[in-house]
């Protein structure tokens, strides 16, 4: 394998419905801004592309792929459709960086939308309830929300997380996000708005899960070669990591932990796992990628995270599998206030507890405020934290609020069904 | 050959909802054939008011919601009965749901677990107020009269 460099991005605007432009016009828009980024990249230099999209029910439109490669002029250059779930768009990523890294392709385009305002909010949460076993679970009352809900219940029972610690996470997000325009909705919230907000699943509020939307981004990728002539700032992609389970959540084993370089078994004596609390997979994405990108203690090492926060408690979820903090303590990490940026007004009080270094985690404002338009989520992530990489967050947002000072490395990290495709991905500025 | 041809006008109209850009009512609907397959038996189970099960015939490890093969070792299952009685392991009140459960919000979701079997079990839960029901709670599995071959011929209510 050779290393791999992202050299330029794009997005859209993420918002409840963009009616005037399909999905090809969404991915259009994003790919040139992407080409306008980096003067020098052009359509010639593209070798192929991979293209992400969830849903084949939203799009009202199968192999919706092909027609994103000729309206983007890229016939009959090599393309081809990533899916999976939530974390369509990391799983994009990923299958670009092994384009480049096989040698296949000197430069891979990884674009991605979803149009899921195509149908009514209801019909969306059936659509995406589909990607759960229509056998035993969909019919049962199928419902992410549901899911979720009952995830963060025993959480809560194993851990004692608090529905106010999940609603610091939406205060944290959603402020965030007012700094980036972007995103889909950001605001103002207090931990009362939160709770007040009308309940879903308890005990998610509408306030604690993320919205539908429409959107597109593309991430471009190229080998050292290419990046060293085009770009003065490529940002390199040093690990890869993806993990998997069982897609029915009843059918999650309850074991021993999988360790990462800085914890130790003795640690999780007594910890049943993954059980429906936390996310193996996530676990194992994480520890792959670690693995490739030399990261023995990633809360010291890592300067950002952009998580999948479809929910206010899958974001504490995460903290610990990703190993940010123990399993266990992703509530208390969040009232430290370890994963709020420093310099942003939260209206919040911190537990002053200091176990935890500060690592800012979705400083973009995340799934919650910046909207979920499922195959391009991934390559969002990717293209706010090759901004951050390259000290250009003021150049994209307008202005320079959620710019990390001295960013050198980051994580981005996709997320399936209940855990059941998780991706992790390591990016670093190069000198 | 005919230069005057003409296709027949109807009557059949769309539902417009906008012109700036059109946007129209697509319908599309599907009638499948669905095989439930290998797992046939325990929807077969429901109908005899008994719950299935399976256990891999090498591991042992056993599954609350059926599988042919074992996650565990991949080895084959065979068919076991579960008890009637378990606990709630975790619980939901989903006021929301996807446009075909809208209807019957709010409504309680469960993962049972039961004594002595490795993974849990998806259902409903009636008979208990939201904020009555615990995890740890012993819940009893009832089934409908009529079996309509789904998940749902199988419910919990509390002990
Ligand atoms: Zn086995």
């Amino acid at each position: 394998m050779r290393p791999v460099y992202m050299i330029s991005g794009g997005i859209t605007k993420f918002a409840k419905a963009h009616p005037e432009k399909d999905f090809r016009l969404m991915v259009k828009e994003a790919f040139d801004y992407a080409l306008a980024d980096l003067p020098g990249l052009t359509r010639e230099l593209i070798d192929g592309s991979v293209c992400s999209y969830f849903s084949d029910h939203f799009t009202r439109q199968l192999k919706a792929g092909a027609m994103v490669q000729d309206y983007l002029g890229l016939c009959p250059k090599p393309s081809r459709r990533i899916e999976g779930g939530g974390a369509t768009g990391g799983l994009c990523f990923q299958a670009a960086w092994e384009a480049v890294a096989s040698g296949r392709m000197e430069v891979c385009l990884s674009m991605g939308f979803e149009t899921m305002s195509r149908v009514n909010t209801w019909k969306g949460n059936e659509f995406i309830a589909l990607a759960s076993d229509t056998n035993f679970d969909y019919p049962v009352g199928g419902f992410y929300t549901g899911y979720y809900a009952m995830m963060v219940r025993r959480h809560m029972h194993e851990f004692g997380t608090t529905v106010e610690q999940m609603a610091k996470v939406a205060v944290k997000n959603h402020r965030n996000a007012l700094h980036n325009p972007y995103a889909q909705s950001p605001g103002e919230l207090s931990i009362e708005d939160v709770r007040s907000s009308p309940m879903v699943a308890t005990p998610l509020t509408i306030l604690d899960c993320c919205q539908m939307s429409d959107g597109a981004a593309v991430a471009v990728l190229a080998s050292e070669e290419v990046a060293q002539r085009l770009s003065s700032r490529p940002v390199r992609i040093t690990g890869v990591g993806c993990g998997t389970d069982a897609m029915r959540m009843a059918d999650r084993p309850r074991g021993e932990v999988i360790l990462l370089p800085h914890e130790s078994a003795e640690e999780y004596r007594d910890l049943t796992y993954p059980g429906v609390h936390s996310f193996r997979g996530g676990r194992m994405a994480a520890k792959l990628a670690y693995g490739m990108a030399g990261i023995t203690d990633p809360a010291r090492e890592l300067d950002f995270v952009e998580l999948h926060d479809a929910y206010t408690s899958s974001e504490i979820q995460t903290y610990e599998d990703l190993g940010l903090c123990r399993y266990g303590e992703g509530g208390s990490f969040a009232d430290a206030g370890a994963p709020f940026l420093p310099h942003i007004t939260y209206g919040l009080s911190f537990s002053g507890d200091d176990r935890w270094r500060r690592v800012p985690v979705n400083p973009s404002g995340g799934l919650l405020a910046c909207g979920h338009p499922v195959g391009a989520t991934g390559l969002m992530q990717a293209v706010f934290a090759f901004w951050q990489l390259q000290g250009a967050i003021g150049k994209h947002l307008g202005n320079d609020t959620l710019q990390i000072r001295d960013a050198g490395r980051g994580l981005i990290h996709s997320h399936a069904g209940t855990g059941t495709y998780i991706t992790v991905s390591v990016l670093e500025r190069s000198e | 050959m005919g230069k005057d041809a003409k296709l027949p006008e109807t009557e059949e109209g769309s539902v417009l909802f906008n012109l700036d850009p059109i946007i129209v009512k697509y319908h599309y609907e599907i009638d499948y054939l669905h095989s439930y397959a290998q797992d046939s038996p325990f929807f077969a189970g429901l109908a005899k008011k008994k719950l299935l099960g399976s256990r891999c015939t090498v591991c042992g490890y056993t599954y609350a919601t059926p599988r042919g093969h074992c996650m565990e070792c991949g080895e084959p299952t065979a068919w076991v009965e579960l008890p009637l009685e378990g606990k709630v392991h975790t619980y939901t009140t989903c006021h929301f749901g996807g446009e075909a459960f809208l209807k019957e919000t709010p409504y309680t979701l469960i993962l049972v677990e039961f004594d002595g079997i490795d993974t849990l079990f998806l259902s409903r839960i009636v008979g208990a107020e939201p904020d009555e029901v615990r995890i740890g709670m012993p819940v009893r599995a009832r089934f409908l009269r009529n079996c309509k071959f789904r998940p749902t011929d199988v419910y919990f209510v509390p002990l």
